[in-house]
């Protein structure tokens, strides 16, 4: 990894399917075939029933936050010119966490159990990537 | 065949701490071994046992090489970061009651400052490891790219749901600052802290501070275990090792994904292994040497062990019960916030000067007879040993 530039998203065979449906403005998860429970991030086996069968399964883009961080120092060169930029910690309305980043905030604004959506932007050289803003 | 007593520390050694050094990381490693087997009243030839520290990068031919280490039977290294060490501890047990080997180096430390920074851990000063496979597909290239930062979400988590606060983190920092203002070895111990400065230090990742965060340090701390029958032979008694665990949590690949971010739950877990093993109680432990990385990690593992209820740490620190004379004195070196982050290796090092009666007479805990010491790595991964008064 090269120092200043932003860390690369490596898609592994197991997640590929995530990130190609991003491509299309797609959020998915696993979905296990045989229990039907969601989840995330990707795995090999349903950590429940051990089934190995999976589905990419859309859900919805929304959700609330159930904890944070405002990082208000780089700890990364790529990130010289982003602070103040929050690091949310979603539970999706569709059962599933996620983490993501808000750009652009006031630090104030960003609240525990505050709503929050999924808007898929264009990262450079990543392509269409999912990214959280403050819902009102 | 119980563990708990079965085995001893039987020397230590330990580097300066400082903010600069002329060594490699493996010849700080060397010093630090050298001097602990010379405290076990041994030589180098009698180890037989290797287990070098995965935060350090170092290899068990690292030493087997510069020690003429020719008997070599057991080497091994943990991959749990920050619970690595008493991990260690517990598998160098494993390997002396077994008969496996004899008497086994464990070493620790980085140089934190000079090479490693945790702060710029995004530039590979933490060595790889597979565990953060998912992190760094997932979280890193969304700015999530420093333990801080990982770590921030649980504290505000908790602050959330227990009303803890900023001040009652601060009580964790001054604490330790005191107790480094005690110690001659601390990095901070010519520097006071009040709760004004504490709260004036610059907020890094919320509710994070600059006095929240552990000391970026060289150096480097060794320990030699072996039995508790072959300890009676040595130089000096033996610390006997009365409980260990070790936890790691669901999942422990991800913070994110904690279902119940407010506890450190690879430490509870730990926790109620070391002390069935040890057949004791919170109330039975004199001091509490806790893996201080961060505040407010203190403060769950105080509760995650039981010595106070959940959520109800804040109040707890703030009773004073954690002061060198308050009962259940915190980190007496001044832990890796105000003595030095050696991996958390001083935690254990303290633990055994203690409990020999060899630390400075105006910061020795009185009537000390068990001591707890913590670890905490990736993810909420934890372990725990429990130490008892040399026999």
């Amino acid at each position: 990894m090269s120092i200043g530039v932003r860390p690369e998203i490596k898609a592994t065979e197991i997640s590929q399917g995530f990130w190609d449906a991003c491509k299309e403005s797609k959020l998915v998860v696993q979905k296990c075939c045989d229990c039907k429970k969601l989840r995330h991030y990707p795995q090999l086996l349903c950590p429940s029933c051990h089934s190995e069968k999976v589905e990419w399964f859309e859900i919805r883009p929304t959700g609330a936050i159930y904890s944070y961080t405002i990082t208000r120092r780089p700890f990364h060169p790529a990130w010289k010119e982003s602070t103040p930029y929050a690091l949310v910690t979603v539970d999706m309305d569709d059962g599933v966490r996620m983490m993501g980043d808000i750009l652009n905030i006031d630090p104030e604004d960003v609240k525990i159990d505050g709503r929050v959506a999924v808007e898929f932007e264009d990262m450079p050289g990543q392509g269409l990537v999912p990214r959280f803003r403050l819902v009102y | 065949m119980s563990l708990s007593g079965g085995c001893v520390i039987a020397g230590i050694g330990q580097t300066p701490f400082t903010r600069g050094t002329e060594k490699s990381t493996v010849g700080l490693h060397l010093d630090a071994a050298l001097e602990a087997i010379a405290d076990a009243g041994l030589k180098p030839s009698d180890i037989d046992g290797v287990m070098p520290n995965e935060l350090a990068g170092t290899i068990a031919e690292d030493f087997i090489v510069n020690l003429g280490l020719e008997n070599v039977t057991f080497s091994s290294t943990m991959r749990h970061g920050g619970a690595s060490l008493l991990s260690a501890v517990k598998s160098a047990c494993l390997a002396v009651h077994t008969g496996v080997a004899k008497h086994v180096l464990l070493v620790a430390g980085r140089r934190g400052f000079s090479q490693q920074r945790m702060s710029k851990a995004s530039e590979g000063t933490i060595p790889p490891h597979p565990l953060f496979r998912e992190f760094n597909e997932f979280e890193s290239p969304f700015g999530n790219t420093a333990p801080l930062q990982w770590f921030a979400p649980a504290a505000m988590r908790h602050m959330h749901e227990f009303g803890t606060t900023s001040e009652q983190l601060g009580r964790i920092a001054l604490t330790c600052r005191e107790h480094a203002n005690l110690n001659p070895r601390a990095l901070m111990h010519d520097k006071k802290m009040t709760m004004e400065d504490y709260l004036a230090s610059p907020m890094i990742a919320d509710p994070y501070r600059k006095f929240d965060c552990s000391l970026e340090t060289d150096g480097a701390t060794a320990f030699v275990i072996t039995s508790a029958e072959r300890g009676r032979d040595l130089k000096k008694a033996g610390v006997p090792i009365l409980g260990l665990g070790e936890g790691h949590g669901t999942p422990p690949t991800s913070m994110t994904h904690k279902r119940d971010m407010t506890k450190v739950e690879g430490i509870e877990q730990a926790g109620k292994q070391a002390f069935e093993m040890a057949g004791l109680k919170p109330r039975d432990i004199s001091s509490v040497q806790l893996y201080d990385a961060f505040t407010w990690v203190v403060l769950s593992t105080l509760e995650d062990l039981g010595f106070c209820q959940k959520g109800e740490g804040g109040a707890f620190v703030e009773s004073g019960v954690l002061g060198l004379n308050g009962g259940l004195p915190l980190n007496t070196s001044g832990g890796l916030l105000s003595e030095g982050h050696c991996s958390g290796a001083n935690l254990l090092s303290e633990a055994v000067r203690q409990l020999r009666g060899e630390v400075e007479p105006n910061r020795q805990i009185s009537n000390c007879k068990n001591i707890l010491i913590s670890g905490e790595g990736h993810f909420h991964e934890g372990a725990v040993a429990i130490l008892g008064r040399p026999v």
